[in-house]
């Protein structure tokens, strides 16, 4: 079942295009993580879906009634935002219960009681209920502001960057136990970030925003694996992907400068029914550096990572990255030879960034 | 170069050899003479005069009495009268000006069109001179031809002959004068609260009276609570409006000590008089600054 569906939205701020015919179907208990460059819209959307903005054009949907007219407190969602957003001069247990206290619900006192007790036992600060919220860290203050979120049991949680204001150890904590949350609730997220790893690792689902348009919504695997364009291919994944622009004739690529690749069996697959201008695009796992290589070239920087080596390597003036294992040892300057996974390789329309290959 | 130099103060002043010091002690030495002899040097002389028989009027040394003005002044009637009145007119004044002053500020804390107009117009009537304000008003409540009766067909109301409406239209000459100042204060505390927080309080579902008591108000307490003593302060030594309005009918405690160090010439005892003044101000500031560390510390 479809919970949250934005059917042909737009919204602009002055001249300025936020949203741009944007459509997108969330499932009811689905992660959801809206990915994309500051700038492309992410919040805005999310910003539409809890009706803090009205949309210029389209519809908003919500558990399949059309949501446009409905007001923010009708539309029963959560939204976590990326400044917290604490009540000031409450303690942190007066800011859990502040959702609760509205007359729209009528609790009792012992119903609020449990209620935050529950969501502070979960997201474990129910240690710091007497504490004022100026005295909290700042993974303690996100954590009370999605204990805030919780205890309403809202139909979808919509979260704002909640984690990009913490350090990179609390990140990705947070990260895991976010998703762990989410899984126990089974509710519906929709989370905003424009960190790719936060993406990869929490989305059931990824939505790629670009200027204002979703480019493409898939599984983690499939927006890794099979970006549909060349935004996507250098947008996500860390190295990012080695993209080259190349002329393909007679079953060979050339970048001139010397970079002249024959296709084997497995690129011409890939490759098929294209010629001339194009790009092309290698994961920097999908180069091996190894003297059989096929292309010569010089290490131009090498980046330590703990677990693997990033070696950028320029043959003619293309730099190329490629990961390595960790105890490998190259020096700035060495000669070196490498070959690219051909079964592994994109190629994408020079012009419009469309991605030729699939799969 | 040259540029950087003319717009760099310390770059210039550097080069006339003077160092940090030197102009630090040029801005404060003036500054402490000035608070010695103005300040500093009359409040003791005062104090000490306080304790003593003494006219300034007369040629004659003053006459050493001990606390005897303090106690003469604290078993008159007729000055427990004048506090009393004092403190009405401090009650109607700052608690009118509070009123209007953060309504007005709630009023203007969104966008509209001719925003800073309105809002210097409405800053006027604090920069205008008390005694032209004084003057102005007193003109409005004419009795027999003053626009307010006019308006409110009383025929020819003497508003400022009566003591209990001179007070009250004395003080809602004040109200209009300095409700503003309060707005000021208000408004700049109003728009310090962050506008996310009421976007949370939103998704919350909170409704507006409980945003405005649960989020506003505590932000702009402390503001509020700046205000209250200043103002508090000022009301409680007014003097120029019912000297200008109504000489004789909303009889202050200032207006009392006018006519005592002034009129009467009787300078030792309204020395005791401007302490006790003094006195009770400060107390009651000390009870509204540890109200405003509370609400600082909330």
């Amino acid at each position: 079942m479809t919970q949250v569906a934005l059917d042909h939205v737009s919204k602009k701020f002055g001249a300025n295009v936020a949203v741009n015919d944007l459509s997108l179907d969330i499932a009811d208990g689905e992660f959801f993580v809206l990915l994309g460059p500051t700038g492309a819209g992410k919040t805005t959307t999310l910003r539409l879906i809890a009706g803090l903005e009205k949309p210029d054009s389209g519809r908003v949907l919500i558990g399949g009634e059309d949501a446009s007219s409905w007001s923010v407190a009708e539309r029963d969602v959560a939204l976590v935002f990326q400044y917290y957003s604490l009540y000031p001069r409450y303690t942190v247990g007066e800011n859990l219960a502040f959702p609760l206290k509205s007359r729209v619900h009528n609790y009792s006192a012992d119903e609020i009681a449990q209620r935050v007790d529950t969501a502070a036992k979960l997201l474990r600060i129910d240690h710091l209920l007497d504490r004022k919220t100026d005295k909290l860290s700042g993974g303690e203050m996100q954590r009370v502001s999605i204990g805030r979120a919780i205890v309403r049991e809202p139909t979808i949680f919509l979260m704002d960057e909640p984690l990009s204001n913490l350090d990179a150890k609390l990140r990705e904590s947070l990260r895991s136990e976010l998703k762990d949350l989410q899984i126990k609730l089974g509710a519906t997220f929709l989370f905003v970030t424009h960190d790719q790893i936060e993406a990869m690792s929490m989305g059931d689902k990824v939505g790629i925003l670009h200027d204002g348009k979703i480019v493409q919504v898939g599984t983690p695997f499939e927006i890794y694996n099979q970006p549909r364009d060349r935004f996507v291919a250098s947008f996500v994944g860390s190295p990012a992907m080695n993209l080259v622009d190349v002329t393909l004739a007679d079953g060979k690529l050339s970048a001139g400068s010397g970079l002249d690749v024959a296709l084997t069996d497995a690129g011409r697959s890939r490759l098929s029914g294209h010629e001339g201008a194009l790009t092309l695009g290698v994961r920097a796992e999908d180069v091996a550096v190894d003297s059989e290589g096929v292309i010569e070239a010089r290490v131009h920087h090498v980046e330590n990572h703990g677990v693997e080596k990033i070696v950028t390597l320029r043959t003619g003036d293309q730099l190329i990255k490629a990961t390595v294992p960790a105890i490998s040892q190259y020096a700035i300057e060495d000669s070196v030879r490498f070959s690219i996974n051909q079964a592994k390789l994109h190629g994408f329309d020079r012009t419009t960034g469309t991605a030729l290959t699939s799969g | 170069m040259a540029v950087m130099a003319t717009l760099d103060p310390g770059s210039r002043a550097a080069a006339r050899g003077w160092s940090d010091l030197t102009i630090r002690n040029a801005f404060i030495f003036p500054t402490i003479i000035f608070l010695i002899v103005f300040n500093v040097f009359p409040l003791f002389y005062s104090l000490g005069l306080s304790f003593t028989e003494f006219r300034a009027s007369l040629n004659r040394a003053p006459e050493f009495v001990g606390l005897q003005n303090y106690q003469e002044l604290l078993s008159d009637p007729g000055i427990w009268e004048n506090f009393v009145i004092t403190a009405q007119y401090v009650i109607l004044s700052v608690g009118g000006q509070m009123i209007v002053g953060f309504g007005m500020a709630l009023l203007l804390n969104r966008k509209f069109p001719l925003k800073g107009l309105v809002t210097t117009l409405l800053l006027l009537p604090m920069m205008l001179s008390p005694a032209v304000v004084g003057l102005f008003w007193k003109l409005l409540y004419d009795p027999s031809w003053g626009p307010i009766n006019y308006a409110l067909g009383l025929g020819k109301f003497e508003w400022l002959s009566h003591p209990t409406t001179a007070l009250f239209a004395t003080a809602l000459t004040d109200i209009w004068m300095w409700a503003p100042f309060v707005m000021l204060l208000a408004l700049a505390g109003l728009s310090a609260v962050p506008q996310h927080l009421y976007e949370a309080a939103e998704i919350d579902r909170a409704s507006s009276w409980y945003k405005f008591t649960r989020i506003t108000l505590p932000l702009v307490s402390p503001l509020l609570m700046i205000a209250l003593i200043f103002r508090t302060m000022e009301a409680f030594k007014t003097f120029d409006l019912p000297f200008v309005m109504s000489t004789a009918q909303v009889e202050t405690v200032a207006i009392r000590l006018y006519q005592m160090a002034f009129q009467g010439w009787d300078t030792g005892r309204s020395s005791a008089l401007a302490y006790i003044v003094l006195i009770v101000v400060l107390a009651i500031t000390n009870i509204y600054v540890k109200y405003l560390n509370k609400a600082k510390e909330r």
